[in-house]
C-alpha cells in the first residue's frame, strides 16, 4: 500500500468517475480520460488503477445488466465513496492553496 | 447466446484468459475486451481487432488478475483419490463383462510387453559387474572390399600394437582370440572345454574373480592355463589345483589360476582361458608376419579400458590415424578402426565374428514393434468398450457434474478406473508371463543360451510402469469423452447424447484389430507354405535315408572299414561339409593364363559320394580312386553354372580343359547337373567337387534298415570303441535341412503365439461391442418382432454392420501382408514358394469365422428372445 495520498493518475480516475456520475464503467472511463487528457489511455492500466482504488476504500462497484456490445457480459459501474470524495476535496484545497499563494506576476500573460 | 455470424475473437486466447483470470475479475475483463475487439473490428478490420485481442489478454496477466495455484492443488484431495479407488473397484464389480473382458485381454497382451521388458533389462545388466564398465571400449574394424563394407567385432592383433605403442588415455589393452576350444586331459580323463586366448593383463581389465592363483602372472608365461571352477571340478573334483598339469593336443600345460565361472550376464563365456603367449611360441616366423598382418582381422578382439580423463573422442581420433598410416600399403582392403561400448556389445547391429552373447537389434525392434502392436490392440477394447458403455455411465456423469464434480475430476476418475483395470491385468498376466517364460526360451535354446528371464527389482518396477501407461493410454479417450458430457443434456434426456463421432471411431478401432489379426495369419500361411516349399524342394541330388557322422577328427577309413560291417549300411562316402543346410567354403578359381580370378564354393569329396547322393553326371566320370603315385590334387569335377562362367562350352567339351583353382592346376574330369550346395534362399552358384583325403570332416551312410533304434544302437558302440573321448555325433540329412530353417519354425511359432493373442484380443473387443449394441437395441428388436420380423431378418439386421467391418479387415489386412512379405522378408529367397489365394484364404477365413462365432453368440441371443421381456417394464 502507498498510502492514502493520491497519485496523479489516479486522481484523474477519480474525477473521471464523478464527472461521468451514472454510466462510469471501465471502457467509458478510458474514453473520458482520453477526451480531456488528450493522450493516449490504456485499458489494462485503468482497470489496474480501479482495482487499486476499490481496495482503498475510494470508489464501489456493482454490475449491471448484460449487453450485447460485451457478448452477453454485465458491465462494473463505479461509483465514489465518501473516503473517495473526501480525498478528492482534500487534494483540491491543497492545490488551491498553493494557487492562492503564488504571486500574479509569475504566469502573467499566460492565464 | 452469441450470434453465430458475427466475427469473434480467437478461441484460445479467451480460453487462456479464462483460464488465468480471477473468477470475480473475468466477467468484467471479458466484457471490456470484447467491447475493445468490436471496436477495433469496425475501425481496423478484423485481423487487426483479433491481434489486438490477443495482445491484451497476454497484458492482463498481472498479478491481481491472476488466480492462486494454491486452488487447484485442493481439487485432487487425496480423499477425492480414494473415492476414485472405491468407485472404479465398484464399477468393476458391478460390470463384470466388461471388466473380464479388459482384464483378460489387456492381461494377454501385456504378458508379451513383460517379456520383452524382462529380456531388454537382462540384456541391459549384461557386463555391468566390470569395475569401470563404463570405461571398458571395444575396437572393432569396419572392412571395405569392392563387395561392399562389412563391420566386424574382431580386428588385426597388429591394431592392437599399434594402439598400445603411441596412444595416450589407455589403461589397459586386452588381446583375445576365439580358437581355444580344445579336449583338456588330466591322468586318464579327457574333457572338451570352451576356452579363449587372452593376453596378461585379462583379469585387470576385466574384472573376473581368481579363487586361486595371481591376477598379474596368472596368463603370462607361455603354457599357462587359467581353469573355470566348474572346469577344475569336472577335470579333477576339486580346486585347488594350481600347479597341476594337463595335456592339450599332446603338449603339456600348467594350471596357474582358478577363476569363478562367468556371470550369466558377461557376454564373455569361457571355461579356461590359455596365455596369448603360448600361441605367439608356437607360431613360425612365417606365421607370425601373417598373423600380425594388418588384414587379418579375423580372429583378434581388442578390449580397452580409458583413462579417467581420456575421452572416447579423442581415442577415436588416433584410431582414425592409426588406420589411415596402415591403409596405405593395400589398395583394395581398407580398414577402418572404430570404438565400441562395452554397454553396446550384446546389443549390436549388423557386426559379423561376435565373440560370446550378441543379440541383433533389428531382432529387437522386430519383437518391440509386434509387442507394442498387440498391447495397443488391447487398449483399444478398453477405449471401446468404455465407449460403448456410454450409455449406462453418461447418466452418473451427469448426477456427479450437477453435484459439483469439474471436468478434471471427471477425466480422473476415469484414468483412475483404467489404472486399476491395468494393475488388476498386470496381476495375471504376470502369471502368465511365468507360465510362457520356459515355452519362450525353448523357441530357439541356442539364442537364449544365456537368458534366464529373472525379473530384478528394477523389472519389476518397469512391469508396474507398462502396466500403468497401458491404463493411462486405454483411458485417455473414454476419460476425455465423459468429461466432456454435458450434465443438462443426459439428465433430462438420454437418447440425445450424441454418439456418432464416437461410433466411427470405435468401427475404425476395431478394424484395426481385426487388420491385425489377419496381417498375423495371412504371415503364418506364406511362412509356412514357405517352409513346406523348402523342404519338400528337389535339390538336384538325394538326401533320403542318409546319416551323416562328424568325424570330429578321426580316421575316416577306420571308421568307415568298421562301419562296413554293419549290413544296415549299403554305402559309404564322405566330404568336408553337408550341402544345402546353409555352410560353404569358397577359395579363388580362374582360367589357366587368365588374370583375374573369382571364387567358387567347393566341398571335398571321397570317389563314393556322387553315387551315393544320386548327383546326375552329364558328362565325364566320377573321380578315380588316388593311387599312390598321384597322390596331389589334380582334378575337379564341376557344376553347370562354373561351365558358363568361364565359357567352357557344352559338358562334353569341357570336360579334360584346365581351371586354375586355389592357386594349383587342375583338370575337369567330370561335370554334374546344378544343385543347390547352399541353402534355397541363395540362388545356385559356381561349384567345384574337389577331392583331399586330409579334409573330410563328415561320414556319409546310406541307411537301410527295419528298426532304427538298433542300427543307431549298433553305429554308437562302433563309434565308442574308435573314439572313446567324444560323443556320437550324428544327424539325418533330411533333418539337417530341417534344421537349417529353424529360424521359419521360430518364426510360425512367434506370430502363431502372436496371431493367437490379437485374435483373441480382438474377438473379446467383438463380443463386448456386440453385447452392448444388441442389449442397447434390444427394445427395438422386440418391437420389430412383434411387428412381423423373422429371427433371421433379424439376426442380418444386427450383424451386417459388424460383417462389413469385417470384410474392410480382410481387404486392408491381406495385399498388406502379401506385398510386406513379397517385397521385404522373401524378397532375398531364390527359391520362392508359389502362393496363390488357396495359401492365403484360409488364414483369413479362420479369423473371419472366428469374429462369426462371437457375433452370432449374442445377435441369435437376441433375436430368439421373447419381445414381452423386454417391452413389459414400461
Amino acid at each position: 500500500m502507498k498510502g492514502t495520498n493520491l497519485g496523479e493518475f489516479e486522481e484523474l480516475v477519480l474525477l473521471t468517475i464523478a464527472a461521468l456520475t451514472d454510466g462510469a464503467y471501465s471502457v467509458a472511463i478510458c474514453d473520458e480520460l482520453e477526451k480531456h487528457a488528450e493522450r493516449k489511455v490504456r485499458l489494462g492500466v485503468v482497470h489496474a488503477v480501479l482495482n487499486r482504488l476499490e481496495t482503498k476504500g475510494y470508489l464501489s462497484s456493482q454490475l449491471g445488466a448484460p449487453t450485447s456490445e460485451r457478448g452477453g457480459r454485465r458491465k462494473r459501474f463505479y461509483e465514489l465513496t465518501t473516503a473517495g470524495k473526501a480525498a478528492l476535496i482534500k487534494s483540491k484545497q491543497i492545490r488551491d492553496g498553493l494557487w492562492r499563494i503564488i504571486p500574479a506576476f509569475v504566469f502573467k500573460g499566460m492565464i | 447466446m452469441q450470434q453465430p455470424k458475427t466475427p469473434q475473437p480467437p478461441r484460445w486466447a479467451d480460453r487462456l484468459l479464462q483460464w488465468y483470470c480471477r473468477p470475480e475479475l473475468l466477467e468484467d475483463l471479458q466484457g471490456d475486451l470484447y467491447e475493445c475487439f468490436q471496436r477495433n473490428l469496425r475501425a481496423k478490420g478484423l485481423r487487426k481487432a483479433r491481434f489486438i485481442y490477443v495482445i491484451d489478454v497476454v497484458k492482463f496477466i498481472r498479478p491481481y488478475t491472476t488466480r492462486s495455484p494454491v486452488k487447484y492443488s485442493s481439487m485432487n484431495h487425496p480423499n477425492l483419490i480414494r473415492h476414485y479407488l472405491k468407485s472404479g473397484l465398484r464399477g468393476l464389480a458391478k460390470s463384470k463383462l466388461f471388466t473380464g473382458i479388459n482384464v483378460l485381454g489387456m492381461a494377454i497382451s501385456m504378458s508379451v510387453g513383460l517379456l520383452l521388458i524382462a529380456y531388454l533389462s537382462e540384456l541391459h545388466s549384461f557386463d555391468r559387474f566390470h569395475d569401470n564398465f563404463s570405461s571398458i571400449y571395444r575396437v572393432i574394424s569396419s572392412h571395405t572390399t569392392d563387395r561392399g563394407i562389412q563391420d566386424y567385432a574382431s580386428t588385426s592383433p597388429l591394431a592392437g600394437q599399434r594402439i598400445a605403442d603411441g596412444t595416450p588415455g589407455i589403461e589397459e589393452l586386452v588381446t583375445i582370440q576365439r580358437s581355444f576350444n580344445k579336449d583338456v586331459g588330466h591322468e586318464d580323463k579327457i574333457l572338451p572345454l570352451r576356452g579363449l586366448w587372452a593376453s596378461v593383463n585379462f583379469f585387470d581389465l576385466f574384472s573376473f574373480n581368481l579363487i586361486a592363483g595371481n591376477t598379474a602372472s596368472a596368463l603370462e608365461a607361455p603354457y599357462s592355463l587359467v581353469l573355470s571352477q566348474s572346469a577344475a571340478e569336472k577335470l579333477f573334483q576339486r580346486t585347488e589345483v594350481v600347479g597341476e598339469a594337463v595335456v592339450i593336443e599332446d603338449e603339456v600345460y600348467t594350471i596357474t589360476a582358478v577363476v569363478e565361472d562367468p556371470p550369466t550376464n558377461s557376454h564373455l563365456d569361457f571355461e579356461m582361458l590359455g596365455a596369448l603367449s603360448t600361441l605367439e611360441q608356437k607360431m613360425s616366423v612365417e606365421q607370425q608376419a601373417a598373423w600380425q598382418s594388418w588384414t587379418n582381422i579375423w580372429d583378434s578382439h581388442i578390449y580397452l579400458r580409458l583413462d579417467r580423463n581420456a575421452s572416447p573422442r579423442t581415442i577415436q581420433t588416433s584410431l582414425d590415424r592409426i588406420s589411415n598410416r596402415e591403409n596405405q600399403q593395400d589398395e583394395t582392403n581398407k580398414i577402418q578402426l572404430k570404438l565400441q561400448a562395452l554397454s553396446e556389445v550384446v546389443i549390436s547391429q549388423n557386426l559379423s565374428n561376435h565373440v560370446g552373447y550378441h543379440v541383433d537389434k533389428a531382432f529387437l525392434w522386430f519383437l518391440g514393434v509386434l509387442a507394442l502392436v498387440v498391447m495397443l490392440s488391447a487398449c483399444f477394447n478398453h477405449t471401446n468398450l468404455s465407449i460403448a458403455r456410454a450409455l449406462r455411465r453418461s447418466r452418473e456423469v451427469g448426477v456427479r457434474k450437477v453435484v459439483g464434480a469439474s471436468r478434471g475430476q471427471v477425466f480422473t476418475q476415469f484414468l483412475v478406473e483404467a489404472v486399476i483395470m491395468a494393475l488388476l491385468a498386470l496381476g495375471f498376466s504376470f502369471l502368465l508371463f511365468l507360465w510362457i517364460r520356459p515355452h519362450f526360451l525353448n523357441l530357439e535354446p541356442s539364442f537364449f543360451a544365456r537368458i534366464s528371464l529373472h525379473p530384478t527389482l528394477s523389472t519389476y518396477l518397469y512391469f508396474v510402469t507398462l502396466a500403468i501407461s497401458i491404463g493411462l493410454i486405454s483411458g485417455f479417450l473414454p476419460a476425455l469423452f465423459f468429461s466432456k458430457i454435458s450434465p443438462a443434456k443426459v439428465i433430462k434426456d438420454i437418447s440425445k447424447l450424441r454418439l456418432f463421432k464416437q461410433v466411427s471411431l470405435r468401427k475404425v478401432l476395431i478394424t484395426f484389430q481385426y487388420v491385425l489379426s489377419i496381417c498375423f495369419m495371412v504371415a503364418i500361411s506364406l511362412v509356412y507354405h514357405q517352409y513346406r516349399y523348402f523342404l519338400s524342394y528337389d535339390l538336384g541330388f538325394n538326401t533320403e535315408n542318409i546319416l551323416n557322422i562328424e568325424l570330429q577328427g578321426n580316421d575316416y577309413q577306420l571308421l568307415k572299414r568298421e562301419f562296413e560291417q554293419l549290413s544296415d549300411v549299403t554305402d559309404i562316402s564322405a566330404s568336408k561339409l553337408v550341402p544345402s543346410v546353409g555352410d560353404t567354403y569358397s577359395t579363388s578359381a580362374k582360367l589357366p593364363g587368365a588374370l583375374d580370378s573369382t571364387f567358387v564354393h567347393y566341398n571335398v569329396i571321397d570317389e563314393q559320394y556322387i553315387e551315393l547322393h544320386e548327383h546326375e553326371l552329364i558328362a565325364g566320370e566320377n573321380f578315380s580312386p588316388l593311387s599312390s603315385e598321384r597322390p596331389e590334387e589334380s582334378a575337379v569335377i564341376t557344376n553347370e553354372k562354373t561351365l558358363a562362367f568361364f565359357e567352357l562350352g557344352s559338358p562334353t567339351e569341357a570336360i579334360g580343359k584346365e581351371l586354375i583353382i586355389s592357386g594349383q592346376r587342375m583338370q575337369i574330369v567330370g561335370v554334374v547337373k546344378d544343385f543347390h550346395n547352399s541353402t534355397l534362399r541363395d540362388p545356385i552358384r559356381r561349384f567345384v567337387f574337389r577331392r583331399d583325403p586330409e579334409q573330410l570332416q563328415v561320414i556319409n551312410l546310406k541307411l537301410a534298415t527295419a528298426d532304427l533304434g538298433i542300427t543307431m544302437d549298433r553305429l554308437e558302440a562302433i563309434w565308442s570303441k574308435v573314439d572313446p573321448v567324444h560323443p556320437f555325433q550324428a544327424s539325418f540329412f533330411d533333418e539337417s535341412i530341417q534344421h537349417a530353417y529353424n529360424e521359419y519354425t521360430a518364426m510360425i511359432k512367434i506370430i502363431g503365439f502372436l496371431a493367437i493373442l490379437a485374435i483373441t484380443i480382438a474377438s473379446f473387443g467383438l463380443l463386448g461391442m456386440v453385447v452392448f449394441t444388441t442389449e442397447t437395441r434390444f427394445k427395438e428388436i422386440s418391437i420389430r418382432k412383434i411387428m412381423g420380423a423373422t429371427e433371421r431378418g433379424l439376426v442380418m439386421l444386427l450383424s451386417r454392420g459388424f460383417l462389413s467391418l469385417l470384410l474392410v479387415a480382410a481387404v486392408i489386412g491381406l495385399p498388406l501382408t502379401y506385398f510386406l512379405f513379397d517385397q521385404l522378408v522373401f524378397a532375398e529367397i531364390a527359391a520362392r514358394a508359389p502362393i496363390g489365394p488357396f495359401e492365403l484364404l484360409p488364414g483369413v477365413l479362420a479369423v473371419i469365422s472366428i469374429a462369426l462365432l462371437a457375433i452370432s453368440s449374442q445377435t441369435i441371443r437376441v433375436a430368439k428372445a421373447n419381445p414381452v421381456d423386454a417391452l413389459r417394464d414400461e
